[in-house]
């Protein structure tokens, strides 16, 4: 729930100052990086509030009695919640900090997912799952016997709820499914999902990866049970990602991993668990990742989530329309509710070749499967080349894109 | 910088558009997959290998960059009329020449494929169909992958 000041007028010059990184030249070209959904860039204030920390503050948290530890503890809690307003969650208690968004996922599936599945039982995904959201369901339905299931999308690569909707039966124990697709951009009604799957009894777990560095999110108002964001891909640092779960689920599940900072008391043989959120972070946790992904949320905020989603908007509908004035270029993913994503083919041009051309060109995007193979299987390409947009990136820059497209095109034919 | 145009010479271009030896061998002896798990590529290798340990035929199928495929059909010409032994020599010296080692070795034709030295990340490209039949002239039964 961010509070909106007056809408200052955004200003991409002035935002890509705050990311140095950007100023650069790559095999000789001005560097255009539109690889952002598989990690964005890190503002200034980002490295600024971490090395401030390093600088000032390091000590372990939790543990000392000395100005050091209390100091550190203080900026990691107050790190927390930073993440527990961002996320709307209705306390710090909710806000477990982990290692990115494939911690986050495996430690609900093998938490929550051993302490409710049986044989038979069931658990819902979708075809437009990133893998850290398939193969650890896939992990715990072997182990316990339940079964996997999965919703199809239709041609544009919206899910289809239709379907979803069926799917969910007095078996299904947990949907689990992402806010906003990486491989595609598509950005799923999650507030309507949980609502049918909480009609249906079943838990609701949210992968919000590509979603955080997108649109504002209420965990209270979507209203699942789990929500799952991963820092890199926030313009914060990497080792750091969080789960958001409702108090009462968090309560009842028993923890993921052992050692330091989750227990009360340990004998040798037996030990009684700390209270949330410490119950699920064992181990000295990335301190440092944590103030990082505080400033993060700090600089989102201070541009405005609105204004990053208007700005990103516009260049999506700009590189959408010129993309398809390119007759060999095939658009996989044209859902009507999309962020920033632009995934495509060329005829005649693997994605791998045309990366290394775009690549001679300045230009950084992904080419592959996305970590999304089922879904590359359901559209029936082997990869594609997909461009994503963040708050820094221009006009000019999908500009020089297209063009470099357009020179990959020439060369093959 | 590199100039693009040494990775991408006509020739590749010309393997890419009309690979040789294309599709499947019917009556093959031996037979292997390859894939690169980090892009998606796949390739399956068919080989006659007659008895007297040399292979006949080649062919191959599948999906892949320019560089994997101009490199798979290169092969399968190199290939024909060669032993497991002469293979795996032109194999050794392939990949020296891609990872940019020190090789006076005469690649022949494969010649053209060496300007993937200069992108490390292309290699795995060009040398997978090679890693593939490898496993098939050793008749290996587990998918070859590129990790
Ligand atoms: C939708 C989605 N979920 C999960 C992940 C995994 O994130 P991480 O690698 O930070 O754990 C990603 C990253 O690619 C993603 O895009």
């Amino acid at each position: 729930m961010q509070t909106i000041s007056a809408p200052a007028a955004f200003d991409v010059a002035a935002v890509r100052k705050d990311f140095p990184v950007l100023d650069q030249e790559v095999n000789g070209k001005p560097l255009v990086y539109l690889d952002n959904a598989a990690s964005s860039q890190k503002p200034l204030q980002v490295q600024q509030a971490m090395n401030d920390y390093y600088r000032h503050d390091h000590a372990n948290v939790h543990r000392g009695v000395h100005s050091l530890s209390q100091r550190a503890t203080d900026a990691f809690e107050n790190a927390r919640t930073k993440v527990k307003d961002f996320l709307g969650a209705a306390s710090e208690k909710e806000i477990i900090f982990v290692r990115s968004a494939t911690e986050g996922l495996n430690l609900i599936a093998s938490s929550y997912g051993r302490m409710v599945l049986r044989e038979g039982d069931e658990v819902l995904i979708t075809v437009l799952e990133h893998h850290s959201n398939i193969v650890p369901w896939q992990l715990i339905c072997e182990q316990t016997g339940a079964k996997l299931k999965s919703v199809d999308v239709n041609e544009a690569g919206e899910l289809d709820i239709q379907q979803y909707q069926a799917l969910l039966t007095n078996r299904t124990k947990i949907a689990a499914f992402n806010h906003v697709s990486n491989a595609l951009g598509t950005i799923n009604p999650v507030k309507q999902m949980v609502k049918l799957a909480h009609q249906a009894g079943v838990t609701t777990v949210v992968d919000g990866s590509q979603a955080a560095p997108h649109l504002a999110i209420d965990v209270q108002d979507i209203g699942c049970d789990f929500y799952v964001i991963t820092g890199h891909k926030m313009f914060g640092p990497t080792g750091i990602g969080v789960v958001y779960g409702k108090q009462a689920l968090l309560e009842a599940m028993p923890p993921y991993q052992g050692g330091g900072e989750m227990i009360k008391q340990v004998s040798l043989e037996k030990s009684t668990y700390a209270e949330l959120p410490a119950k699920f972070e064992a181990g000295t946790p990335d301190i440092a990742g944590s103030i990082g992904l505080g400033a993060a949320i700090d600089y989102m905020n201070e541009i405005g989530i609105e204004n990053i989603a208007a700005h990103e908007h516009a260049l999506l509908e700009y590189a959408t329309a010129k993309a398809g004035e390119i007759e060999e270029l095939r658009i996989i993913g044209t859902a009507k509710d999309k962020a920033a994503v632009l995934s495509f083919v060329i005829e005649g041009i693997h994605p791998h070749d045309l990366g290394t051309i775009l690549d001679h060109e300045g230009v950084a995007v992904r080419t592959g499967h996305h970590c999304a193979q089922p879904l590359m299987q359901r559209f029936k390409v082997p990869a594609t080349a997909r461009a994503s947009f963040a708050m820094y990136n221009t006009f000019d820059e999908i500009d020089v894109l297209i063009s470099a497209i357009k020179k990959a095109i020439k060369m093959f034919n | 910088m590199s100039d693009l145009r040494d990775l991408y010479q006509e020739v590749i271009f010309d393997h890419n558009r009309n690979p040789r030896n294309y599709g499947v061998l019917d009556d093959a002896n031996r037979k292997a997959e390859g894939f690169n798990p980090l892009c998606g590529d796949q390739i399956t290798i068919y080989m006659i290998v007659n008895n007297a340990g040399i292979i006949e035929k080649v062919s191959f199928e599948g999906q892949g960059c320019a560089i994997s495929t101009a490199s798979a059909s290169i092969m399968t010409e190199e290939l024909i009329g060669k032993t497991a032994e002469q293979a795996e020599e032109i194999f050794d010296n392939f990949h020296t020449v891609v990872t940019g080692g020190e090789s006076d070795a005469d690649i022949g034709k494969l010649e053209v494929l060496s300007g993937v030295k200069d992108y490390p990340t292309r290699v795995k490209c060009a040398t997978l169909p090679w890693h593939t039949s490898n496993a098939a002239i050793n008749q290996l039964d587990e998918p070859v992958t590129t990790e």
